[in-house]
């Protein structure tokens, strides 16, 4: 075996590094050192993204395929690890007040190395191209985030969310699994590339089988309908630092990894499979979490369904199949990340503060913490995509792409997904209306955000204000798709 | 008696006898996880579950492509996957013990709709 294969793993080796420091940090530091760990991770993961984006420190210039082609590294997957990376660094800095309390001190350290594996598992899983690779990435991302939701050991919710989401994940990729062996019979092979050959035949019953439990394993994961029923219980019960890194991170890696799967594994069945069951699985998600979300109270479950009716939004880019698809995704998932930290920012300040999580509890916010209430709304404007901010372009983009398709059935989808846009507003704006609108006294006092929720709401605020603006970043992410290999499997 | 070692002698194994078994172990695991109000019981309904994939794997690689051993390597990291889920489940369903003192699912409705 060449060993300068792995040097084609340079985000990867970055970031094993950095768990590893972590690691030995948290194991031998003198306790007063301890309560800096959350600052030195956040630092040395900004470092690690910073370097993601040269490629002559950790990031790719060119394509390459390593390991016998289980494992491809190309701009374009650099970028969205890059993408990944800007969301977990902002989630670090905002769990730094969560993860020095009291009853942390403990299993601070155990957090963050959680949080680094599971990244590392989502890195392979954006990467793999055979089933093995992809399958240790999966379990890799999603068993240490069951002991994360799992981390509030005062909690009861807590364990009762773990326990939810452990059974749900195994029972998803045993199905997932099954799917997969059913494919290796019809194929011969758990490479993506020779399963596309394999498959391109004349379809028969168990191909589509096998592919509906495919898509249903990594449904779960996505947590599309009718494959959600364990997000809210799981989004409310874990800690709310967790709960950002399982809805934005967590879903971002999942939604990609989908994409390469289908377009790579499944291309050939495009016009006549999945299109189709894709379809009915975004008109559901689309509207059952957005009729769902309506009802909540608790932000957390609120933000839970918001979550799961974006995940729909971000399904648009793949059924749409071609380069602006992609970009579009890629760019939707990059805006998601800001706009749906400040959300959970906020909250997570406001819990901290005075364990509050109610949305009811939020009224008259615009007078006691004016900055705060300031963040959410700019939060809910974005995800509910009023036009300056960010949420309002990259909304725009996936339904071009999608539009682009030019078939009937797609027009109606966007009908339906733009349909849905104005039902999400109405909640989106319940919250807002509860902080600026709803009088009486507010509920929560007047309180000093801490440094590190302070920097984490400037950071999200600014690339919700920016990044629609800017349109370089945009010009990037399509430069890069244009370039990639995997778009030219679809049929077309 | 005859007959029986007759039929036996002659009797030719073909994947089915195999692929059928492990279909029955998926199904029954799938109906276990949703109908049992023991969590170890779901627990082992998974691993019902996640067993039957592996016999597939297996049955496929060795009758259908006996020349290569992908299948085999697939199944011996879905069972160090499997053991790992399960150490992790069992994990926290002592911790749901510790705190409400059962393993029943149907108390675990502090958190619905």
């Amino acid at each position: 075996m060449e060993y300068s294969q792995f040097l084609a793993m340079k985000q990867e080796i970055g970031l094993l590094v950095l768990f590893l420091v972590v690691f030995i940090y948290d194991i031998f530091m003198p306790r007063s050192a301890a309560k800096a760990l959350p600052w030195v991770t956040a630092g040395l993961m900004t470092l690690v993204t910073v370097a993601g984006f040269f490629p002559c420190l950790l990031g790719t210039a060119g394509a390459v395929s390593v390991f016998d082609g289980m494992y491809v590294n190309s701009p374009i997957l650099a970028a969205i690890k890059n993408i990944l990376n800007i969301g977990v660094v902002i989630v670090l800095i905002q769990s730094v007040k969560w993860a020095n309390n009291e009853l942390m001190a403990m299993r601070r350290g155990e957090f963050y190395e959680l949080l680094l594996v599971t990244l590392f598992g989502m890195y392979l899983m954006i990467s793999a191209r055979h089933f093995l690779v992809f399958i240790i990435g999966l379990e890799s991302a999603s068993l240490p985030l069951a002991a994360m939701v799992a981390l509030d050991k005062n909690r009861y919710e807590s364990h009762e969310a773990a326990v939810k989401y452990i059974l749900t994940a195994v029972f998803s990729s045993a199905v997932f699994m099954m799917g997969l062996s059913f494919v290796y019979g019809l194929s011969g092979s758990l490479y993506f590339g020779k399963i596309c050959e394999a498959l391109a035949g004349p379809q028969c019953a168990l191909m589509i089988v096998s592919l509906a439990f495919v898509i249903a394993g990594i449904g779960f994961k996505l947590s599309l309908v009718p494959f959600h029923l364990w997000t809210a219980d799981v989004y409310q019960g874990a800690p709310t630092s967790v709960t950002s890194y399982l809805s934005v991170i967590s879903k971002g890696a999942a939604a990609f990894a989908f994409m390469v799967i289908l377009a790579q594994a499944f291309g050939c069945l495009y016009e006549d499979v999945w299109e189709w069951m894709l379809y009915a699985i975004i008109i559901l998600t689309i509207t059952v979490g957005n009729l769902f979300a309506i009802r909540q109270r608790n932000m957390k479950r609120f933000l839970a369904f918001s979550s799961i009716s974006q995940a729909g939004y971000i399904m648009l880019g793949v059924i749409a199949a071609n380069v602006m698809g992609t970009t579009a995704m890629m760019y939707y998932i990059l805006v998601y990340i800001f706009s749906n930290l400040a959300a959970f920012g906020v909250a997570g300040a406001v819990e901290n503060q005075c364990g509050k999580i109610s949305i009811d509890d939020y009224r008259g916010m615009s007078r006691s913490n004016p900055r705060l209430a300031f963040c959410m709304m700019l939060a809910m404007f974005s995800l509910a995509g009023i036009p300056p901010f960010a949420g309002f372009f990259s909304k725009f983009f996936i339904f071009t792409a999608a539009i682009n398709q030019d078939s009937i059935a797609i027009y109606v989808l966007v009908l339906i997904a733009l349909i849905n846009t104005i039902i999400s507003l109405f909640y989106y704006l319940l919250v807002v209306k509860s902080m600026y609108i709803t009088p009486g006294e507010p509920v929560v006092g007047r309180f000093k955000s801490s440094a590190g929720e302070r920097i984490g709401l400037i950071i999200t605020v600014a690339g919700i204000l920016l990044l629609g603006v800017v349109s370089p970043v945009y010009n990037w992410l399509e430069n890069i798709a244009s370039s990639s290999e995997f778009l030219s499997l679809f049929a077309r | 008696m005859e007959f029986i070692s007759d039929f036996l002698n002659n009797i030719e194994i073909t994947a089915l006898w195999y692929l059928i078994p492990s279909l029955l172990m998926f199904c029954a695991g799938v109906y276990g996880f949703m109908t049992r109000k023991n969590m170890i019981a779901i627990l082992i309904s998974l691993e019902l579950m996640l067993n039957a994939v592996d016999i597939n794997f297996v049955v496929f690689n060795r009758f259908l492509f006996p020349g290569q051993l992908e299948g085999m390597f697939f199944t011996l990291f879905a069972i160090a996957i499997a053991a790992a889920e399960t150490a992790l489940a069992i994990a926290i369903i002592i911790n749901i013990y510790r705190s409400v003192k059962n393993v029943d699912v149907t108390t675990l409705n502090e958190m619905k709709f």
